[in-house]
């Protein structure tokens, strides 16, 4: 435990393979968490996010790689003794105990003596704002009581490392996001190294330094959120983070990563994009364009290029449903206030966008 | 109605012959009779100043408190291995568990007894306990599977994940949790050891032997009335522990809920 020697907080995974059966619900992970780094796993259901937290909290063991936890190799120790703090997504509050018993019980483990243990379990309780509920028991409190209970446990200790599973998904839509700045808000206070799991990719977004996109069991991308929403490196990526139009394509020659493209599209015409992986020649192509990229203009005569098939205004941007040329269909979103032109449903309008911002992948 | 009326009927027709063996006790007579032909408790004192009875009654409860601790250690360890444990032939361990429920009573009396009579088991309170262990672990197994099914595993991760080693987090977490299951699983082979006739009968010698035993002898020599005495406190002893068992179990899971209105001020 001790000072904040920039070791302590570290997590790396190497290399880590789970079989169910015949299913790699992790398929050869690696990846690294520096001290004080708030890491979300995220990925939908089956993805592999959840057995990764797992392993790392020693509640499965891995059939392949290794797990280490401030430089120390504890792959195959239990649970108990790797010192983490964890949070489940069901609250797992013991119901016989009062909530301040339920945050002294790790320090009881530790051998902590009954004065200490009650000082720093209301010092905790403080700290996730229940001051005045330690006398409860978990079943008379809310559920985002409950779930700052369960962290107010999993800190007590001082670990260097916090692992969150999911710990949001029970609550309704305005505490999640209450909680979401307040664990945040708590992360950097104690410095802690925070490992989150999530499927909502909005909460890994806005609250993680890093994200690692999981699909399948295999790691898709890790990265800032800027990046990941930017500059996605696969199609699942690019899919499944934020709002995409996907347009499907052949090309015919060869590109390398980050070199300019001309697809050629499926219903005809064409469209400069750049390669977001190396691109085989003639093979399936699918590029990939934000809505809020691609710009809508008045049709100036010159081949107006799509057709605007419904407006759905939402006060701070109105999405505009098009329908192009060769049947494909997009979306685009316009911001309001903007001054941009904001055509009606039927009108013809003419589509631009900045060839960086459509990442080509193969199919 | 019909229905209720039917169900009232059968319990009735089921409890009669216990509630003519109260009044039968109280009865002056040397013989059984029904309705007593006055109120007198001889029969009751003639119990309590007979030697052999109250050594019956004493060897039947060491043998019931003996086994109920048995079974229910055995039974907590199986449940727990059958519902955590990731053991192949799970399916045959829980076949062989039913077995005593299954197998006929005496054919599993005849068979202890011809293996008790080598080890020169029979009349023995280790004979008594072991058979009876082995008579009362389905009761005490299944009771506790359901009490861990419906424990959250999810809570035992919990406290690992606080530093609990696998039997610090049992004590603190799950012991708690399922106390009420294993109140009325002890009480359960309690009863059945101290209720059981026919195994019993097998393994009694002359001078050790359990108090239904002791009943059965008293049927085929002198019938007295000390008999329906002895029976009548044996169904009060019953109802009692019965009561006793259901109420402990409320106030378990009363706690272990949680719930009501406990104070706002600190433990």
């Amino acid at each position: 435990m001790g000072g904040p020697d920039g070791m302590q907080g570290r997590v790396a995974v190497q290399g880590l393979v789970k079989r169910f059966g015949p299913v790699n619900a992790v398929d050869h992970v690696s990846l690294e968490v520096s001290s004080g780094e708030f890491l979300a796993l995220l990925g939908p259901s089956g993805s592999g996010k959840t057995t990764i937290l797992m392993a790392i909290a020693g509640f499965e063991y891995p059939d392949e790689g290794r797990i280490l936890i401030g430089g120390e190799e504890v792959t195959w120790a239990p649970p108990n003794r790797r010192n983490l703090g964890m949070v489940f997504q069901r609250y797992t509050l013991f119901p016989h105990m009062s909530v301040l018993e339920n945050i002294a019980f790790p320090l009881k483990m530790r051998g902590v003596g009954r004065a200490e243990r009650e000082e720093r379990a209301r010092a905790a309780l403080a700290t996730v704002r229940l001051g005045q509920m330690g006398g409860r028991k978990p079943a008379q409190l809310s559920g985002g009581q409950q779930q700052r209970v369960a962290i107010a446990r999993a800190i007590v200790y001082r670990p260097r490392v916090l692992l969150m599973d999911e710990p949001l998904s029970a609550l309704d839509k305005n505490l999640r996001e209450e909680m979401q700045i307040e664990i945040k808000h708590l992360q950097r206070e104690i410095g802690i190294t925070v490992i989150f799991v999530t499927h909502d990719q909005t909460e890994a977004l806005t609250m993680a330094d890093r994200v690692a996109v999981l699909d399948h069991g295999r790691l898709q991308q890790l990265g800032a959120p800027r990046e990941l929403y930017e500059a996605p490196e696969t199609v699942f990526v690019a899919g499944f983070v934020g709002e995409t139009n996907f347009c499907e394509g052949r090309l015919a020659r060869p590109a390398a990563r980050g070199e300019a493209v001309m697809v050629a599209l499926d219903g005809g015409g064409t469209m400069p994009a750049i390669a977001a992986q190396a691109l085989p020649a003639g093979g399936r192509i699918k590029v990939a364009l934000r809505p809020e990229r691609l710009r809508v203009l008045p049709a100036d005569g010159e081949g107006g290029t799509a057709r605007v098939t419904e407006a759905i205004y939402a006060g701070n941007a109105t999405t505009l449903m098009l329908e192009g040329q060769g049947g494909q269909r997009l979306r685009a979103r316009v911001p309001a206030g903007a001054g941009l032109h904001e055509p009606r449903p039927g009108e013809a309008v003419r589509l631009s966008w900045q060839p960086a911002d459509a990442r080509a992948f193969p199919a | 109605m019909a229905l209720n009326a039917a169900a009232y009927a059968v319990t009735v027709f089921l409890l009669l012959p216990t509630l003519i063996i109260a009044p039968m006790s109280v009865g002056p007579e040397r013989l059984l009779s029904f309705p007593p032909k006055g109120f007198s408790l001889r029969w009751y004192a003639a119990y309590f100043e007979d030697r052999d009875w109250l050594r019956a009654t004493l060897f039947s409860a060491e043998a019931g408190l003996i086994s109920a601790v048995c079974a229910t250690v055995i039974g907590t360890m199986l449940a727990l291995a059958l519902v955590r444990g990731r053991l192949p032939g799970k399916g045959l361990i829980e076949l062989l568990v039913i077995g005593p429920v299954i197998v006929p009573h005496i054919a599993l009396a005849v068979a202890m007894f011809l293996v008790f009579e080598q080890l020169r088991l029979t009349g023995t309170l280790l004979g008594f306990a072991m058979a009876h262990t082995v008579l009362a672990l389905p009761f005490v197994v299944f009771t506790l599977l359901a009490a861990l099914y419906r424990f959250d595993v999810e809570l035992e991760r919990a406290a690992l994940s606080c530093g609990a080693g696998p039997l610090r987090a049992f004590r603190h977490v799950t012991l708690p949790l399922i106390a009420p299951g294993l109140v009325s699983a002890a009480l359960f082979a309690f009863i059945i050891s101290f209720d059981e006739a026919v195994v019993s009968f097998f393994i009694s010698d002359l001078d050790r032997k359990t108090l239904p035993r002791k009943m059965f002898e008293d049927i085929d020599f002198n019938i007295s009335p000390t008999l329906a005495a002895v029976a009548t406190m044996l169904t009060a002893l019953t109802i009692l522990a019965l009561l006793l068992g259901f109420g402990l179990k409320r106030g378990l899971e009363r706690r272990a809920r949680a719930a009501g209105t406990a104070a706002e001020a600190g433990p």
